[in-house]
């Protein structure tokens, strides 16, 4: 039992979670106990510490704008303003509020008001799918469209929205790069004639991207209905996160061990045989760092491209809320930045399983 | 009537101008159907340049190697080889290993027909409890067996093996010694074998090979060993004229090598240098 768990918390990547399971059934004590020290308390404290760090940096930016408002009013209205001023800014006053880093509570609020914010807004497209089922029948009997929500988006449905656009990016990316890069690894002329497509798109910005796509795609789907912000963010972000997979996979494919090369040799293995049965497999390791890379590339350059692409998602969100200026869209920005974060670590911990799972030197 | 596997004047270098270094030259080398013969040599001798030749892996410079009368040319499932590195596939298991040798040289036969086949063969050195294992859960010895059966289940004309023991620990290479010599002596497939073991080539050829130094290295005088067969290891052993065999050679090989290190010997000057003391400072140029 004890060892699975342990097996599953490697798996996953959780392995220093192993000594806390070993000094919770009593094995040797004293010295899980320091690993437990080293490699879980020390940082929890890590964590206290950053925060108490952002708390107090929080304070004193808050101090410094508070001080700046109270003098400027003194300044336009006089002393008896500003006293009111100050007054209002010390009791609370969400509208008199100055506008600066939010503290570690201030976003706890944040996510907390969030939160409600979605329970409501998805309890209100509940009702509204209650009230319109009825009608919906009639009208797909009748071969119309259903009538669907229209409403505010709540950030979980941003959160929704963009992991399927970075899917969408990622598939891409792979669906372009894996099959480009096995070619180029085959193939040294080719890899000669296109490294300079790789070298000088690789680092070209996703802004640009954005643009060159959809300066494409307004041409191409001139006339379509399909949604077109999600189409060119998504071809954006498959574009600029897929160079990473096809160096990998390239590199991967024209460094096969000799050894095995060899083995297909003496066997004489047909072109086909050699790559799916040799070369493929040999550089599936290879293959999978690059696709971990490719997805957290797509998921740094998503909230960018969303941003600029007026597509629905956490970039816009962002943005939105940055426009916004409401007393808490600071602390919701902070919000959807570690929300940004632990969606990133996930994304590359499933990823790290499933390379796992493909890679025959993971044992 | 020209030899089963025949070697004519072959030579073989690699780099050029300055760089250039002969490994092998002027190797003539003929062997019959069904003969078993030993090349020992000394470690950088060129040994593996030779096997990788007649393997077809690399080509020669000069010469030509002809089997059954034909002129090789490129590898080829018609000779089996057996790498010191084992060079199993890591993903495949011990019989995927083999089913992909056995698929490519007898693509015609059945499923059925193939796996008894392939498991004949995985019989044959003793790793039917293993046969769904991946390499990596096998040891070394375990390993090379697999590249045996893998060899041999290809049913080649000749059985190519570089070091094929070199890897492994005393006690695993006796035992595989006596599995080679009894897989042998049952198919009877034409064999070169490649050691640096001179008691291994004894124990196992018809004809122990010595290679002489490189670079420009080449074949020595041969030696005919003609215990009878099927051959025992410790009745060897025993045996007096395994005793001369053994000196014959490894004389032969001290004095080829001798001869090399006399010529090979360019006289190191030690430069005259007396210590400093160390807490002298140095002036500051």
């Amino acid at each position: 039992m004890d060892s699975k768990i342990k097996q599953a918390l490697k798996w996953i990547g959780l392995g220093f979670l192993e000594p806390l399971i070993n000094l919770i059934r009593g094995k040797e004590v004293q010295k899980n106990t320091r690993l437990v020290l080293r490699q879980i308390v020390v940082p929890i404290l890590s964590v206290f510490i950053f925060l108490g760090a952002c708390d107090y940096g929080a304070q004193y930016l808050y101090n410094i704008e508070r001080e700046r408002k109270i003098e400027k009013t003194r300044a336009t209205l006089g002393d008896a303003e500003a006293l009111k001023m100050q007054q209002s800014i010390d009791a609370g006053d969400l509208s008199n509020k100055p506008n600066s880093l939010p503290s570690p509570s201030d976003v706890k609020n944040g996510a907390i008001a969030l939160w409600e914010d979605h329970q409501m807004v998805s309890a209100k497209k509940k009702a509204f799918e209650e009230k319109t089922a009825a009608l919906n029948k009639q009208r797909k009997a009748a071969g119309q469209d259903p009538i669907t929500y229209t409403g505010r988006p709540s950030f979980v449905d941003q959160i929704i929205t963009s992991l399927k656009t970075v899917f969408a990016g990622f598939l891409l990316a792979a669906l372009l790069a894996i099959p480009a890069g096995i070619v180029l690894g085959l193939s040294p002329t080719l890899r000669s004639a296109l490294n300079w497509v790789i070298q000088i798109f690789k680092p070209v910005s996703p802004v640009v991207w954005l643009l060159l796509v959809s300066m494409v795609v307004k041409t191409v789907l001139a006339n379509s209905t399909s949604d077109k912000s999600f189409i060119i963010s998504f071809i954006s972000v498959g574009l600029c996160s897929m160079w990473a997979t096809l160096v990998n996979t390239a590199m991967g494919v024209s460094s096969v061990d000799k050894d095995y090369l060899n083995v297909s040799k003496v066997l004489r293995l047909g072109v086909f045989s050699n790559v799916f049965k040799v070369i493929l497999p040999a550089s599936i390791p290879m293959i999978f760092t690059g696709l971990r890379i490719t997805l957290s590339v797509s998921w740094m350059v998503l909230i960018a491209i969303e941003l600029l692409a007026q597509s629905p998602g956490l970039g816009s969100f962002v943005w939105e809320e940055f426009q916004n200026g409401a007393n808490d869209s600071n602390a919701k920005i902070i919000v959807a930045m570690f929300v940004i974060g632990f969606i990133g670590f996930g994304l590359d911990r499933l990823m790290m399983v499933i390379q796992k799972f493909a890679s025959f030197d993971s044992k | 009537m020209a030899a089963f596997l025949e070697l004519r004047n072959v030579s073989k270098g690699y780099g050029s101008g300055e760089n250039r270094v002969e490994v092998l030259k002027n190797i003539n080398l003929s062997i019959e159907e069904g003969e078993f013969i030993a090349i020992v040599g000394f470690t950088g001798s060129g040994k593996t340049t030779l096997i990788s030749l007649i393997a077809g892996l690399i080509e020669p410079d000069e010469g030509e190697i002809l089997l059954k009368g034909q002129k090789i040319n490129g590898p080829g499932p018609d000779r089996g080889v057996i790498f010191q590195n084992y060079s199993l596939l890591p993903w495949l298991s011990v019989f995927g290993n083999i089913e992909l040798a056995v698929k490519q040289v007898f693509p015609n036969m059945s499923p059925v027909d193939r796996a008894d086949h392939i498991a004949k063969y995985i019989e044959m050195v003793n790793l039917t409890p293993a046969i769904q294992k991946k390499p990596s859960e096998l040891s070394g010895g375990m390993r090379q067996r697999v590249s045996v059966a893998r060899a041999l289940a290809m049913d080649p004309e000749v059985l190519l093996m570089d070091e094929p023991l070199s890897a492994l620990d005393a006690l695993t290479r006796g035992t595989l010694q006596m599995e080679i010599e009894k897989i042998w002596y049952e198919s009877r497939k034409t064999v070169v074998l490649i050691t640096n073991d001179v008691d291994e080539g004894i124990l196992l050829a018809d004809r122990v090979i010595p290679l002489t130094p490189g670079p420009g290295a080449t074949l020595g005088t041969e030696y005919k060993i003609g215990f009878s067969r099927p051959r025992d290891k410790a009745a060897i052993n025993a045996d007096p004229n395994f005793k001369k065999e053994r000196n014959d050679i490894i004389n032969y090989l001290d004095e080829i090598g001798q001869h090399r290190s006399v010529n090979n010997g360019e006289e190191y000057v030690l430069p005259d240098l007396q210590p400093k003391y160390l807490s002298t400072k140095l002036p500051l140029i």
